[in-house]
């Protein structure tokens, strides 16, 4: 028995040794995770593009990630690891991430880096995102048509410009289906916490809000207004098995052709850095199937996404009021510039709400 | 025939020493098996674990730098707990340093204050650990109320105070509304010991801490007082030691550490002020303190040990594909095992036979 045991210990390692040796001229891609990779949110959704990068070049990379890796000081550790495991390009998928990112791409200029949704950048650091406020525009439509109380509900996660664009996309897009639409925001202050995503949720419903909107994770709003009886929108991933006669849509997050075509850049050896921002035009993120709307709804909502797609509809298009009834200066010409959205940092009118921290 | 375990008549020097071996041994053989029954290589993955993160300079300053916090918290854990007194909020006067040295960076930021800055900062920080560590200690003495609830409770306020001011008043103006203050000048920070790498001067600041507690332990008379009212409050009562004032002693002095340990980790490995600058140490810094057997050189031996295994479990998730939810079953496994032969100090295995228990049952 213990011979056994020892011979199978020897053959385990020679195994491993010899799959070690073919891996050594692969390119090695790296990944750090905010969560665990579970069914279904924002890390999900990057595991899912692993996954297909794997299908598509899994005989030139070899990939590693690390999962729940805390936004604090274990992140430059955890990133520095993969880069001494021999990681050429790693993806950093969360905005928490980005100084530690930045501080390990300055000690390794050879290696090149991907931060997800930040802002700083550096000749071996990119960055990416994607214009999910072009999908809020698509469901602030979908939710004035289907609100009967003309309330809708918003929870928001934290009040910094990405999700300020969503909610701003959100209402804008609903005035032009009804002047009067009134929302309500609760920030949860957090990005995933299902007990205070679902609190949030049943003090939008008590408040009047029958069609409820998400910047956060979990699927618990979803479930709270499916037992309610109202409507909702996923968010990240498809959310349809928690509210199958709640879900309007949800934004899917789809980073799988960004991550391919970085890493083909990479093999290429034209990779440079690069701040790309892409929109429905570019895949960065889809629409989840329009469900639980009437046709002409569904009509609405497949219009201005193909409008939105082809550059014809911009949901920032000037003037846009601020919060005291003035025009926000247009500095884009027709609608907001890039940089008035990434920054964004005040309500538009019609929001009866402040600004946290304003 | 049956196994019992049967008190010993006193406790056992021998095993005391030797079960933290006995359950680190039995850890790696469960680990062993548990590699297996999921495909990988155990002697591989134990490589992975305990060996490779020992062999490089980096990983070596990296245990270093994840010990220091839960070293230094632990250690002024161990006062309390070995006076009786339980302070279990050491998360919260973590924050609380934290932010009270934050203060003093945050308010010379840009300007060209010299290098007064970062030892204000550490005083203060451990100033304010104290005081936040004497709110459960005077509540307990002067009303009876359990410190375990007040200075648990106190943690959430403490998170809820730091994510207040980075989103508020501290913010940084030019970070897009992100919830952080902006970057340390380098005044405000904790300067590193070598270049390229990140080890700091907190790393030494804890090693003296523990010398400094190992004396007051073993050379002073407080320290005499402090294993007294712990381990026989009755006898500590006729030997006329105040055991109120040392809970608020240790209190105060675990407090300071914590604070201490706060404030180094936010001015070197963070840089910045934000919410989750502490993936729990103060938690974690309790079972360090008990894995170390409440003994300075025991935590410091158990700091390391589970630093080890927080950047061993990484580099088997690199090497090995080995989820993050294996390290922490091993975590668990091995506290598992540590607190069962602990046991074996008080207790010893015996063999009863079914016809010797009738024997008993007679007389």
């Amino acid at each position: 028995m213990r011979k056994s045991l020892l011979a199978l210990a020897a053959g385990l390692l020679l195994a491993g040794s010899v799959s070690a040796a073919s891996a050594a001229d692969k390119l090695k891609v790296g990944f750090i995770y905010l969560g665990p990779v579970g069914d279904l949110g924002w890390t999900y959704q990057h595991e899912q593009a692993r996954q297909a990068l794997v299908k598509e070049l899994g005989d030139k990379i070899e990939t590693t990630f690390l999962e729940n890796v805390p936004e604090g000081p274990d992140a430059e550790r955890s990133i520095e690891q993969l880069v001494r495991a021999g990681n050429k390009l790693i993806f950093t998928t969360s905005f928490g991430y980005m100084d530690p990112t930045l501080k390990v791409a300055k000690k390794y200029p050879n290696v090149h880096f991907e931060h997800a949704t930040g802002y700083k950048r550096n000749p071996n650091m990119s960055t990416y995102s994607a214009k999910w406020y072009q999908g809020r525009y698509i469901q602030g439509l979908i939710a004035a048509k289907m609100s009967k109380s003309g309330v809708l509900g918003y929870i928001g996660s934290f009040p910094i410009p990405e999700v300020v664009s969503g909610i701003n996309a959100t209402i804008l897009a609903a005035q032009t289906i009804n002047p009067n639409i009134k929302v309500k925001i609760i920030w949860a202050n957090t990005w995933f916490d299902p007990g205070k995503e679902a609190d949030a949720a049943k003090a939008l419903i008590d408040q009047g809000a029958d069609v409820i909107m998400q910047h956060t994770d979990s699927p618990a709003a979803m479930q709270i207004a499916s037992e309610r009886g109202k409507l909702a929108f996923g968010q990240d991933s498809e959310m349809i098995k928690f509210g199958p006669k709640t879900q309007l849509t949800s934004i899917l997050d789809t980073w799988g052709p960004y991550y391919i075509a970085r890493v083909k850049a990479e093999l290429d050896g034209t990779w440079k850095s690069e701040d790309s921002w892409g929109g429905l035009d570019s895949h960065m993120f889809a629409m989840a199937p329009y469900t639980n709307m009437p046709d002409d709804v569904k009509k609405i909502a497949e219009d201005a996404q193909a409008a939105i797609t082809a550059g014809k509809l911009h949901p920032f298009k000037c003037p846009v009021l601020g919060q005291d009834g003035k025009p926000v200066e247009c500095k884009g010409g027709a609608n907001l510039d890039d940089g008035q959205i990434l920054g964004m940092n005040f309500y538009v009118k019609g929001i009866d709400d402040k600004l946290p921290g304003k | 025939m049956q196994l019992v375990l049967e008190k010993r008549a006193e406790r056992s020097n021998t095993i005391a020493l030797i079960s933290p071996l006995i359950a680190i041994g039995l850890t790696i053989v469960t680990m062993v098996i548990l590699f297996a029954i999921l495909g990988k290589n155990p002697l591989l993955a134990l490589q992975a674990y305990f060996i490779a993160p020992l062999t490089d300079s980096y990983s070596l300053q990296e245990i270093a730098v994840k010990a220091t916090p839960l070293v230094m918290i632990a250690i002024g854990l161990s006062l309390c707990y070995l006076a009786n007194a339980w302070n279990i909020g050491a998360e919260g006067q973590f924050l609380i340093g934290a932010v009270a040295g934050s203060w003093i960076a945050v308010k010379t930021q840009g300007t060209d204050a010299g290098a007064w800055v970062l030892p204000v900062m550490l005083v203060l920080a451990a100033a304010a650990g104290a005081l936040y560590a004497l709110i459960p200690a005077i509540c307990k003495v002067k009303f009876g109320a359990s410190e375990i609830l007040t200075s648990l409770m106190l943690v959430y306020v403490a998170d809820l105070f730091l994510d207040y001011l980075v989103r508020g008043p501290w913010r940084d103006p030019h970070g897009f509304n992100f919830p952080t203050t902006a970057e340390f000048d380098p005044v405000a920070t904790v300067p590193l010991l070598i270049e390229g790498g990140r080890l700091h001067l907190g790393s030494i600041i804890a090693l003296l801490v523990v010398a400094a507690v190992a004396i007051l332990l073993g050379r002073t008379i407080k320290g005499f007082e402090i294993r007294v009212v712990g381990a026989a409050p009755r006898a500590a009562r006729f030997g006329g030691f105040n055991s109120n004032q040392l809970i608020i002693l240790t209190f105060a002095v675990s407090g300071a550490l914590a604070g201490l340990a706060g404030i180094i980790e936010v001015a070197g490995p963070v840089g910045h002020l934000q919410p989750g600058i502490s993936p729990g140490y103060g938690f974690t810094a309790i079972i360090v303190a008990f894995l170390g057997r409440l003994n300075p050189l025991g935590i410091l031996i158990a700091g390391l040990f589970l630093a080890l295994t927080f950047i061993g479990g990484e580099q088997a998730q690199i090497a090995m594909k080995i989820p993050l939810d294996v390290t922490k079953v091993f975590q668990g496994i091995l506290l598992f095992y540590v607190l069962a032969c602990d046991s074996l100090i008080l207790y010893r295995f015996k063999l009863v036979f079914p016809n010797r228990q009738v024997a008993r049952g007679t007389h």
